[in-house]
């Protein structure tokens, strides 16, 4: 940088990739960054990788139910040519691929499965799809989109990223010790009597009580930034709808988490000193954990689906060019989703309460239904008469109204009471909140991360191997959950490891769903590693998106912005506004952009 | 943010006068646009992390309502079981404290830096003594007695077989109380260290001080609401 341009106030400023020469200075640049845009992608390759675990014990469990456990007659014949009949035990598939490996040759087959799936849930809630979107693509976009420089507190977000370390470290060292078989929502007394070693249970307990603190401190960053950080000239509905969705979840966050932060630590007292507040066999109440937990992990599973409804909001207007419609319905139904979230958690237990707290909460579940068919029918009706360009991020934004509109629905017969008796604890449970978790905050997690992958990385994704990514992902997706409803109403009862053989045909198919879905997924981790080695340089806003991120380079500076921002036009104004970056070669944009007068 | 530089200004030793963390040369991070604004969002990010406290406790005070509602004889044999006048004694030194946690605010606004530490140390000194009465004087003399939580439970005199519950919601509820008091006695302390070696605190810049002083206060209050409900309802 020269004098003089130091003078002018022209800093040449690389990157936020751009580091040091020297891997070890690198490696000491990102491990001490308080940038809030390398916190977001180490938290992005992080809860990547947790997801490939999860998703990895997810493939174990459903390679266990490809057929049911049976005891056979097997016949040999001996040296003198008589016949022996002995019995022998099929279809203890997690067991023999144990043995295969030499692991766990003490464990029975079903007590294999049972730990395949608290793995499974365990990771899958606590140490991915909970940070998920908030922490990766929140963190990096959320102050871009405000026109900040970084979040509020840097430093208060650096630790969060530590702490989310520390946490997943006790649950990893857990998994690694043999792992535990409570249920990933460690039910007392099973958490607190079953016979798996003490301390495997304790840490991951720690685990989900450590993480607890990374994801309040993430949420009050977010909340606080979001107060005192926005560009001038960006009101509070001038925000995208992203940032309000990120809002919402975060005081979701806050108010929640410190609820099962005690509840955890009641548990660990328990465990360890066997204090009794959750011992029946000393006056304790098992069902005040259950009230206590959910007070927490309803509320959390809106933490989950708000960020992914705010990415959708953005998908759909960005890639359909058209101005978001009903902006405020959005931004408030996420505001009422989050504020119902709290009177719903009863909803978990109705078989454990009252005849008249079940019928309140059935009917204070049903309250969740309107907020969130306010944000489906509008971002059915912002796509009508859009230039839909259909590709992978639109894809996913088509595939979330679809999947998560089953996902919705479907939550319905299980929050009547009537329906309810005959589907809870069953498949069609599994496949509900499948359809909400994986067909709606991973799918839009998917897709917000190709649609932002350019700005983060500052490298275009090969589109059709992209598409073909996400093509094998509905249908995997579809035929591994799809399946599970009608099971579900048949009768087949969720986590267990065996099932009569009526059901097999349907286990089956569901088990090749998961290998499409699995083959989908590293698909698209082929792509993103091809992307990020010999990915074209792309340009500042590929896709002619309105909102603040797309003014900064692609990747963006240190600081984000040459000059602060200021906000002269709504997100969607996409009818008003030529898009900043824009070349006419590079997409067409409404005839009548730039044309109106501010 | 108030400033008051009129009365009595501290005279500032020229060894700290040029150090960046002296409080008239500290500077805004480099992502506000003024001083003002990191401190209102700091003030604002420590209410909204004592809302998650407030709730921490709630599900404490929660449990104790579940099992009173459940074993109201067991609940008013537990109380008791309490020496009201060493729950009174550590209500009156964390009022004392949250007093002089206020006035450590106040001295600050003012650049009254003898006096900012004089009032951080009774306030960690108030910490202190509440330990030390908790300790000395009810946990060790209970758990002497065999009032324990839960299974350690061996008080030989117990009138109702919900009694270990109660010792247990007891150890908890004071125990993560005691450990918040800890806490808020390590933030002063470090307060107490830049306010000595820096004077890093003063009318432009004593975000750290308040911060500090609300904690001590919400610990303070928790108390107020576990001392009658442990001590004094029957």
């Amino acid at each position: 940088m020269s004098t003089l341009d130091a003078h002018a106030g022209h800093h040449e400023e690389g990157s936020y990739l751009s580091g040091p020469p020297g891997i070890m200075a690198k490696v000491w640049q990102w491990a001490t960054t308080v940038d809030h845009k390398k916190i977001g992608v180490m938290y992005l390759f992080a809860v990547l990788f947790m997801f490939f675990v999860g998703g990895m014990a997810a493939l174990l469990v459903r390679y266990e139910l490809i057929d049911p456990m049976r005891e056979v007659l097997v016949q040999t014949v001996d040296a003198n040519g008589d016949i022996i009949e002995t019995t022998a035990t099929q279809g203890e598939n997690l067991k023999d691929l144990f043995e295969g490996l030499g692991m766990h040759e003490d464990l029975t087959g079903t007590q294999i499965y049972n730990r395949a799936f608290t793995l499974h849930g365990a990771v899958m809630v606590f140490m991915f799809i909970v940070p998920s979107i908030p922490a990766s693509l929140g963190n990096f976009f959320l102050p871009v989109m405000l026109g900040a420089k970084d979040v509020a507190f840097p430093r208060l977000n650096l630790l969060s990223w530590y702490i989310y370390l520390f946490g997943s470290t006790f649950g990893i060292l857990s998994i690694l010790m043999g792992g535990v078989d409570t249920g990933w929502t460690f039910y007392t007394p099973y958490s607190t009597t079953t016979d798996a070693d003490h301390w495997r249970v304790v840490l991951m307990v720690t685990a989900a009580f450590i993480l607890g603190f990374s994801s309040i401190l993430t949420g009050l960053n977010f909340v606080v930034t979001v107060h005192k950080l926005r560009a001038p000239g960006m009101g509070w509905f001038d925000m995208p709808l992203f940032i309000w969705a990120v809002y919402a979840t975060s005081i979701i966050q806050v108010l929640a988490t410190p609820v099962i932060g005690i509840t955890l630590l009641l548990l660990i007292f328990e465990r360890i000193m066997n204090i009794g507040i959750f011992d029946p066999a000393m006056g304790g109440d098992p069902v005040l954990y259950q009230h206590f937990f959910w007070f927490y992990s309803h509320p959390v599973v809106y933490v989950m689906i708000l960020p992914a409804m705010g990415i959708i909001s953005e998908l759909l207007a960005v890639h359909a060019r058209k101005h978001i419609f009903g902006y405020r319905a959005i931004a408030f139904s996420s505001l009422g989703i989050a504020g119902v979230s709290f009177l719903v958690w009863g909803h978990h237990i109705f078989t454990a309460m009252g005849e008249l707290a079940a019928v309140l909460f059935s009917g204070l579940t049903f309250l969740v239904a309107i907020p969130t068919a306010i944000k489906v029918f509008n971002w059915i009706a912002t796509l009508y008469k859009g230039s839909i360009v259909l590709n992978t991020p639109m894809c996913y934004g088509l595939m979330f109204l679809f999947t998560f509109s089953i996902g919705g629905l479907t939550g319905l017969p299980l929050a009547t009471l009537a329906t309810d008796l005959h589907l809870h604890d069953s498949y069609f449970v599994v496949a509900h909140f499948h359809y909400v978790m994986m067909g709606g905050t991973v799918i839009a997690f998917l897709g917000g991360i190709h649609h932002w992958w350019p700005k983060m990385f500052g490298k275009m994704y090969n589109e059709p191997g992209a598409l073909i990514g996400m093509a094998l992902v509905f249908i995997g997706f579809n035929v591994t959950f799809f399946t599970q409803f009608f099971l579900g109403t048949q009768g087949m009862p969720r986590r267990y490891a065996n099932y009569v053989d009526e059901f097999q045909t349907l286990h089956q198919i569901s088990t090749y769903g998961s290998w499409i879905l699995g083959l989908g997924m590293f698909v698209h981790l082929a792509v993103f590693i091809h992307s990020l080695v010999a990915g074209e340089k792309a340009p500042a806003n590929p896709w002619g998106g309105l909102t603040l991120e797309w003014e900064c380079e692609s990747p963006p500076i240190e600081h984000n912005f040459h000059h602060e921002p200021i906000v002269k036009h709504g997100p969607y104004d996409f009818e008003t506004t030529v898009p900043p970056h824009w070349d006419p070669k590079d997409y067409p944009i409404h005839p009548d952009a730039g044309k109106a007068t501010h | 943010m108030s400033t008051m530089t009129d009365t009595n200004p501290t005279d500032v030793p020229q060894s700290i006068l040029k150090s960046p963390k002296h409080w008239r040369n500290r500077i805004a991070g480099h992502h506000w646009r003024t001083g003002d604004e990191e401190f209102d969002a700091a003030k604002l990010g420590m209410w909204l992390f004592l809302t998650t406290e407030v709730l921490l406790f709630a599900g404490i005070f929660c449990g104790y309502a579940v099992f009173r509602m459940m074993y109201p004889e067991a609940w008013a044999n537990g109380s008791h079981y309490l020496d009201w006048r060493f729950g009174a004694a550590n209500t009156a030194v964390l009022l004392l404290s949250s007093w002089t946690a206020a006035n450590a605010v106040r001295c600050a606004q003012l650049d009254k830096q003898f006096w900012l530490r004089v009032n951080i140390i009774i306030t960690i000194a108030c910490a202190a003594l509440f330990i030390f009465i908790k300790l000395k004087f009810e946990y060790m003399v209970k758990l002497g007695e065999g009032k324990a939580p839960g299974t350690f439970f061996s008080y030989p005199y117990a009138q109702d077989p919900h009694e270990p519950l109660w010792w247990s919601l007891y150890y908890i509820g004071t125990g993560i109380h005691a450990a918040h008091v800890i806490i808020g006695a390590a933030l002063f302390g470090v307060v107490l260290y830049y306010a000595k070696r820096y004077q890093a605190y003063g009318p432009t810049q004593y975000t750290l001080v308040e911060n500090a002083a609300l904690y001590w206060h919400l610990v303070d209050l928790v108390w107020i609401f576990l001392f009658p409900l442990l001590y004094l309802i029957h």
